[in-house]
């Protein structure tokens, strides 16, 4: 990163202490601390919402998915491999045992429209608006 | 105070945290993996989320073993990003293997993300037996 005097001059005053943000973000990841396994990202869409999550080596019969107005719950197992015990282990860095992980989300959705898709140890969630909660659009008249 | 923010294209510059720099672009990660030994194999675990079993690419180079994921990256039409936790990108990690592995015989299995790879150990290092003849 290249520090200038003049830079901020001629550009947004803020891009350099973003930029320098971000890269702490960025050092600092693997230590963050975790709001909860799995981890999500969520995605906005016209009228739903899309949650993805990563749940490599799980089930999909080991996931549980509740959905009640807007907070979505994913809950489940990480199972340790059927052999374990007969097994030394020499390098542990994956978590096994039981999770849950609530998330809020921007409103409240119907629960009678939600999908769920679970391939390659990637959950992908895709939750609807109930059709009464959708804004209406107003038409102005000339008046 | 302006109100109005300039985007300047991010530019990343080779990192030394990422230790490869992908052709496709995309972010290079460290796959947790998990290491455990029976009798007469070794097994490894290797968490890639987003890899199907045609993704993956294992390499041994004399006793280098290269364990390489492409990830699939989401990218739903219609949507956009607004809360991220963690990154979605590629996968690499590489492993000294002992000499006493039977190279030949590894097998790898992937499934929901996970591949585990088994190392049979070679029949216990037989030992060679040099013949002696008469000078």
């Amino acid at each position: 990163m290249v520090f200038s005097p003049f830079l901020g001059l001629t550009r947004d005053p803020f891009a350099m202490l973003r930029q320098i943000e971000r890269e702490f973000d960025r050092a600092l990841a693997p230590f963050a601390v975790a709001a909860g396994y799995p981890q999500v990202n969520i995605w906005q869409g016209a009228d739903s919402i899309a949650v993805t999550a990563e749940l490599p080596g799980v089930e999909p019969g080991d996931i549980d998915i509740s959905v009640k107005d807007d907070v979505l719950a994913i809950s489940g197992e990480r199972k340790l491999p059927e052999d374990a015990e007969k097994t030394t282990w020499f390098r542990r860095e994956r978590n096994y045992g039981r999770f849950s992980r609530v998330v809020e989300l921007p409103y409240r959705v119907d629960p009678d429209r939600v999908e769920a898709r679970f391939r390659d140890g990637l959950l992908q969630i895709e939750l609807h608006r109930p059709e009464e909660d959708k804004p209406r659009r107003i038409a102005i008249t000339a008046g | 105070m302006t109100t109005e923010v300039t985007k300047t294209a991010a530019t990343t510059p080779a990192r030394s945290q990422e230790a490869q720099e992908s052709t496709r672009g995309v972010r290079v990660f460290r796959p947790l993996v998990d290491i455990r030994e029976s009798d007469s194999e070794v097994i490894l675990a290797v968490e890639m989320p987003g890899v199907g079993p045609d993704d993956v690419e294992i390499e041994l180079d004399r006793r280098v073993l290269t364990i390489r994921g492409r990830g699939r990256l989401t990218s739903p039409e219609g949507f956009r990003l607004i809360y991220a936790e963690y990154g979605e990108g590629d996968y690499e990690r590489s492993f000294t293997l002992s000499d006493e592995i039977d190279r030949a015989a590894i097998r790898a299995a992937m499934r929901n993300g996970l591949l585990t790879l088994t190392l049979p150990r070679a029949g216990a290092a037989k030992p060679k037996r040099i013949e002696v003849k008469a000078a």
